[in-house]
C-alpha cells in the first residue's frame, strides 16, 4: 500500500510517522502542580522540534496537576503534538466518555490509556478511587467510539436521532510493564490491550535491558510488535541516589546491579546516567519489533535535545503528509490545525 | 462473616457522653466469632466504662442483633435507659436503633468488611457483596475485593514477587493468586478474554438493595 492510500485512524502526527516507518520518538512532560502556566511553556520550548509528540501525565502518582487536557491544548497551541494521559482511578466511564468528546473536539488526537496510580501515593491519600472501568475496558471503549461510532452503552455518537454520527477519533494507547509479576502473564496482558485496540505501546521505564530483550522475545513469538507499536520507554538517572531509589522505591521497576554499580562509580552522575541513555537507545534501535522510544527525563525535560542528539534521532524526519479525507475528518470540530 | 473491630476507648466515651445509664448490648453472632461485640467483650467495655467513671451500666447480649425477633428479652433493661451502646455490626446498629425510635442508639465497634478467618486474631477481606459474582470465571479469587483497584483484566503494573505496591509487605497481589490458581486448574486461556466493563448497577453503586422471596413471605 502506498503512502497515499494510507487510510489514517486518527491522522495524528504520531500515527503518521509510524505509518511512514519511522522510528518514534515522545517525551513526557508532567503539568505542574499550581495554575503555573509558564512551567508548561518552558518544558514545552524544551521538547520542541526534538520529539514527534509529548505525552501529558493524568495527575501522575495521584498528585493533583493541571489536567492532561488543558495542558494538550496549551501545547497545540504552541505547535506541538500532544498525546493526552487518561487514568481509570479518577473517573467514572461517563466522565472518561465527556472528556474524550472534549479532547477532540480540542483537537487533541492521541490518547494513552492507563489504569492509574494508587491513590495512596500521592497528596490525597483518603480519597476514594473509581475504577469502574479498567484500562483494557476503556481502551476497548475508545476504539469503538472511534470505529463503530457508539458510546459503551451502544448508543450512537451523535447529538440527535436526525444528527450525523460524530465520533472522536483518537490514536490509542496503552502501556506495558514488562517487569511486573506475574511474568508469564505480562504478554497475555498485552495481547489483550492489542486486541482491546491498542494502535500503540508504551513501556514501563527500561533498565534491565536482558529482561526486556526477553520480553521483546515473548511479544514477537505472539506476533504483537505487527499489530502494535512498541514503545520503549525510558527515564535517564540523574545520580546514583536516583538509581537505588528507583531500584529500592518503585513496583515494578528493576535496575541490574552493574549499572547500579556504574553510577555509583561515575565522577558526573547526570552524565553517566545520560551516556547510559543513548547507550540504551542505540541499542533499542537496533531491537527487531521496536518501532520508538518514549521518554521520561523526570523533571529534566531540558536534557531531552541532548539525549536524542548524542542518540543520533535528531534532526527528526519531516512529517509524512496527512491523507487529506481522514485528515479533514479528524480536524472536522477542532479548532487548531496543525501548523 | 462480617468482621469488626472496637472503637478507640476515647471515641465510644465521647458517644456516651452525658447519658447517666447505658445498656452495652452485644450480638451473638459474626461479632462473636470475631471477638469485637460478643459477651466477652461487652463485659469488658462495660467494666471499662464504669472506671471510666460511667456509674451506670448495663450489660446484655442477644443471639443477633440484624433480627428483630431476638430484642424481646432486652425490651425491659433498655426501657429505662438513655443510650443503647450497640457492640454489634453497622447491621444490627441500625435495627437496633429502628428498634428503640426513642433512644440514641451508639456504635461501639467499626464494621470492617466480610472476609476469611486466618487464624488466630487474623482476618482478611474477601468479598464486597457486589450481586454479580464472578468467582467461577476467576478460579475462586476475587478480582474485586483481593486487588486494590479491583481489576477485571490483569494485574496492574505495581505487582512485585506477588504483592501488592500499595502495601508490599502485607497485601497479596489478587491477580497473582487468580493466575497461580488458573494455572493449577489448566485455565489459563480464561484470562485471554477480555472482561467486559462491570454492571455497577447490581451493587451498592445502583441503590440501596433489597431482596424479597414471594416462596417465603408468609
Amino acid at each position: 500500500m502506498s503512502m497515499e492510500q494510507t487510510t489514517y485512524k486518527a491522522g495524528s502526527n504520531l500515527e503518521r510517522m509510524f505509518a511512514a516507518g519511522h522510528f518514534a520518538v515522545t517525551a513526557e512532560l508532567g503539568p505542574p502542580k499550581s495554575a503555573d502556566l509558564a512551567v508548561i511553556d518552558q518544558k514545552a520550548e524544551h521538547l520542541r522540534g526534538s520529539v514527534d509528540a509529548v505525552n501529558l501525565t493524568d495527575n501522575q502518582t495521584a498528585i493533583v496537576r493541571i489536567s492532561s487536557i488543558a495542558a494538550g491544548r496549551l501545547l497545540l497551541e504552541k505547535g506541538l503534538e500532544p498525546v493526552i494521559q487518561m487514568t481509570c482511578r479518577d473517573r467514572n466511564r461517563l466522565a472518561q466518555q465527556a472528556d474524550i468528546l472534549g479532547a477532540a473536539v480540542l483537537g487533541i488526537k492521541n490518547v494513552l490509556c492507563l489504569t492509574g496510580d494508587h491513590q495512596c501515593f500521592g497528596n490525597h491519600a483518603t480519597a476514594k478511587h473509581v475504577f469502574d472501568l479498567d484500562s483494557i475496558q476503556l481502551l476497548n471503549g475508545l476504539r469503538r467510539m472511534r470505529d463503530d461510532g457508539v458510546f459503551l452503552s451502544g448508543d450512537p455518537i451523535r447529538n440527535s436521532k436526525k444528527a450525523p454520527v460524530m465520533a472522536p477519533r483518537m490514536y490509542l494507547g496503552a502501556a506495558a510493564n514488562p517487569f511486573g509479576d506475574p511474568f508469564e502473564f505480562r504478554v497475555i496482558r498485552l495481547a489483550k490491550k492489542v486486541a482491546a485496540g491498542a494502535d500503540f505501546i508504551q513501556t514501563q521505564c527500561i533498565y534491565d535491558m536482558d529482561r526486556f530483550r526477553d520480553w521483546m522475545q515473548a511479544v514477537r513469538d505472539r506476533g504483537l510488535d505487527g499489530k502494535t507499536r512498541i514503545m520503549a520507554g525510558l527515564t535517564p538517572l540523574k545520580s546514583a541516589g536516583m538509581a537505588r531509589y528507583m531500584a529500592n522505591n518503585v513496583a515494578g521497576i528493576t535496575v541490574p546491579e552493574p549499572l547500579l554499580a556504574r553510577m555509583s562509580k561515575a565522577e558526573d552522575g547526570a552524565e553517566e546516567g545520560i551516556r547510559i541513555c543513548v547507550e540504551q537507545i542505540q541499542e533499542l534501535r537496533e531491537m527487531p519489533g521496536v518501532a520508538g522510544i518514549h521518554l521520561m527525563a523526570i523533571e529534566w525535560e531540558r536534557r531531552v535535545p541532548e539525549i536524542l542528539e548524542r542518540a543520533g534521532l535528531l534532526p527528526r524526519p519531516p512529517l509524512p503528509e496527512p491523507n487529506p479525507d481522514t485528515d479533514a475528518a479528524a480536524t472536522a470540530n477542532a479548532s487548531v490545525d496543525e501548523a | 462473616m462480617i468482621v469488626a473491630q472496637q472503637k478507640p476507648q476515647e471515641e465510644i466515651q465521647e458517644l456516651i457522653a452525658g447519658a447517666r445509664q447505658v445498656l452495652v448490648l452485644g450480638c451473638g453472632t459474626c461479632v462473636t466469632v470475631c471477638n469485637a461485640g460478643g459477651e466477652r467483650e461487652v463485659a469488658t467495655l462495660a467494666s471499662v466504662l464504669r472506671l471510666a467513671g460511667f456509674g451506670n451500666v448495663r450489660e446484655a447480649t442477644i443471639e443477633r442483633q440484624c433480627d428483630a425477633e431476638f430484642y424481646d428479652d432486652v425490651r425491659e433493661q433498655a426501657a429505662d435507659c438513655d443510650a443503647i451502646l450497640s457492640m454489634a455490626c453497622g447491621v444490627g446498629v441500625q435495627l437496633c436503633a429502628r428498634l428503640f425510635p426513642e433512644l440514641p442508639v451508639l456504635p461501639a465497634l467499626n464494621t470492617q468488611f466480610m472476609g476469611i478467618n486466618e487464624g488466630a486474631g487474623e482476618w482478611t477481606e474477601a468479598c464486597l457483596g457486589c450481586g454479580d459474582c464472578k468467582l467461577g470465571v476467576f478460579g475462586g479469587v476475587c478480582p474485586v475485593t483481593q486487588c486494590s483497584k479491583s481489576l477485571c483484566n490483569g494485574p496492574c503494573g505495581g505487582s512485585e514477587d506477588g504483592m501488592c505496591e500499595v502495601d508490599p509487605e502485607t497485601i497479596e497481589c489478587g491477580w497473582q493468586k487468580i493466575y497461580e490458581r488458573l494455572r493449577t486448574l489448566g485455565r489459563l486461556a480464561v484470562l485471554e478474554a477480555i472482561e467486559p466493563p462491570r454492571d455497577w448497577s447490581r451493587t451498592h453503586d445502583g441503590r440501596p438493595r433489597r431482596i424479597r422471596r414471594e416462596d417465603l413471605a408468609v
